[in-house]
């Protein structure tokens, strides 16, 4: 695999008219690596693909796609090793499944197109839907379809703008599969996604973003950098005196109440902190139901970053 | 630059299989042929004998170069607007095709059907008055010349007309404004060749070639000055 990053942004910015639809947003994708783009609507992660599917030019700051920049005249070399699945399919609804595929086929001059299309049919699971019309299919069988065609070209990075929207849970799965698969085979991933529990799941780092970038990094990374660890300690009656049975307990910053008989526990390491707070609640005598560390999922993290008010975080 | 083939007649081959299955674009093609064919059809039946010298010295039978003309407006004006409409414009973007071949390939698909369709008018015409007309109708209305204009000048009007609905077609969103907008673009054309066939402007003496070679010349230019009007951002975003 060749060195350097699959893409690159450095300030990118992209202006219409008077709205300020990307800001400033800088950024590396590793080649083979699933990045996740997580936004509210309207963030800008559609006009961020358009711009490195060179569909649109930047209004300032700079990209590269495979290596190449992206300026006036390399958006032909780029999208030959590129494939850019948009949010909406735009399949030519009067064509058969396999007529569409065969335009598309031509149109990135795939070799031996036949080939290619039963191959791209057979992983979206539509080889027996190959001669249907395209206007007469479901949501999430058009998305497949749409999915079929970005594939026919072997693309070297594929985006992926929300892949699985409308689709049903067993057809999001496969899709799922099909990135798992497809990250294998060492294929550069960019994900926009609204589903947060498949960012979590496929990618490898994730980019909140909010017109500007808010944060950028592994989603454990970016639940420790916001919320400070701790552990819900449950017991069957309230404590009658919890702070003497929590204070100075190795690894516990503290404590407060969260309802009736549950207690959360700021610490520094839980794997730590654990065994001795087990251990002070029986020698208190309370009746223990359950001691955890708290999970704060990457949907936390999405509200907490993407809420306007606050700064957009250095990255 | 080198231009893909392959991109090109994969842009041909799925219009053309598109405006097969678009019966409301079919219809609108087949229409003003049919008006084009019947209107002279019924005007040789009542022509008296005594007309034919007069008719050979008119040029009556280049009215039907009207349909080359106006079967592109509807094609062309169909073929951006109607890719937006249906929101298929962004994937074909997003694969190395450039706005030169896409526009090509989009004409091509509007000129081959165009150029069918009025050959094929202008046969029935032709097989209409030898076979109807009253004696001496014929060899008045069929002069070489004019059949020979006929034949060359079809396709290159019809490329030319093509290239206006296309450039229309870029600045619209919605087909049937596209499309009305268009005929209405390719009637100057009309007016000319109309002009010429009614012998307000006299071509007697204007020989064919040069005239070809000018619409050829404008054919290409054409193709060159709608390209910079394709601008995928503002096509895709809707942007100003």
């Amino acid at each position: 695999m060749p060195d350097g990053p699959a893409l690159t942004a450095q300030r990118l910015t992209k202006r219409f008219g008077e709205r300020l639809a990307v800001d400033d947003v800088s950024f590396e994708v590793a080649r083979g690596e699933v990045f996740g783009f997580l936004g509210p609507n309207g963030a800008g992660k559609t006009t961020t693909v358009r711009m490195l599917g060179t569909l649109i030019a930047p209004t300032s700051g700079s990209a590269s796609v495979l290596g190449i920049p992206i300026t006036r005249t390399s958006g032909v070399e780029i999208r030959q090793r590129v494939a850019v699945m948009p949010e909406v399919p735009g399949l030519y609804a009067r064509l058969s499944v396999r007529e569409n595929l065969e335009c598309f086929a031509d149109l990135y001059e795939t070799p031996d197109p036949k080939a290619r299309i039963g191959q791209a049919l057979e992983l979206v699971h539509l080889s027996d839907r190959a001669n249907d019309v395209c206007g007469g299919l479901s949501k999430g069988l058009r998305q497949r379809v749409a999915l079929a065609r970005a594939l026919l070209s072997d693309p070297e990075v594929l985006f992926l703008d929300e892949p699985t929207a409308g689709l049903d849970p067993a057809a999001a799965l496969e899709v799922h599969q099909l990135i798992d698969g497809l990250r294998k085979q060492g294929v550069t991933i960019f994900l926009t996604t609204h589903r947060l529990e498949e960012a979590e799941r496929l990618c490898d780092r994730v980019a909140i973003l909010n017109t500007s970038l808010r944060s950028i990094g592994k989603p454990e990374a970016l639940r420790d950098q916001l919320f400070k660890r701790s552990l819900v300690v449950r017991t069957a009656a309230p404590l009658a005196d919890p702070d003497a049975v929590f204070r100075g307990l190795p690894g516990v910053d503290g404590w407060h109440a969260d309802g009736v008989a549950s207690y959360v526990l700021p610490v520094t390491d839980a794997s730590m902190a654990a065994p001795s707070v087990t251990r002070a609640l029986v020698a208190a005598g309370a009746g223990v139901l359950a001691v955890g560390e708290s999970q704060h999922s990457l949907e936390d993290v999405y509200l907490e970053l993407v809420d306007e008010s606050r700064p957009a975080a250095a990255s | 630059m080198n231009h893909s083939w392959r991109r090109i007649s994969a842009i041909t081959r799925k219009e053309l299989r598109e405006y097969v299955r678009n019966r409301p674009v079919l219809v609108a093609v087949a229409i003003f042929p049919l008006i084009f064919l019947i209107q002279p059809v019924v005007l040789v039946l009542k022509l008296p004998t005594e007309v034919a010298v007069q008719l050979s010295q008119r040029h009556l039978l280049l009215y039907m170069l009207a349909v080359p003309i106006l079967a592109p407006g509807i094609l062309g004006g169909y073929s951006v607007a109607g890719e937006r409409q249906q929101e298929s414009l962004e994937p074909a973007l997003t694969t190395p095709i450039r706005s030169d071949e896409f526009l090509l390939g989009k004409a091509i698909a509007a000129v081959v059907p165009s150029v069918v369709i009025a050959y094929l008018v202008f046969s029935l015409f032709m097989g209409f008055v030898l076979l109807f007309a009253p004696p001496g109708v014929g060899p008045g209305l069929l002069q070489p010349g004019d059949i020979a204009a006929q034949a060359i000048l079809t396709p290159l009007l019809a490329a030319a007309a093509t290239w206006i609905s296309v450039a229309v077609s870029t600045r619209m969103s919605d087909t049937r404004v596209a499309q009305q907008l268009s005929l209405l673009g390719c009637m100057p054309l009309v007016v000319v060749t109309s002009l010429v066939a009614f012998d307000v402007i006299p071509i007697q003496d204007t020989p064919l070639v040069p005239v070809a070679v000018l619409l050829l010349v404008a054919d290409v230019v054409g193709w060159r000055l709608v390209v910079p009007l394709f601008n995928r951002e503002r096509l895709i975003t809707g942007s100003r």
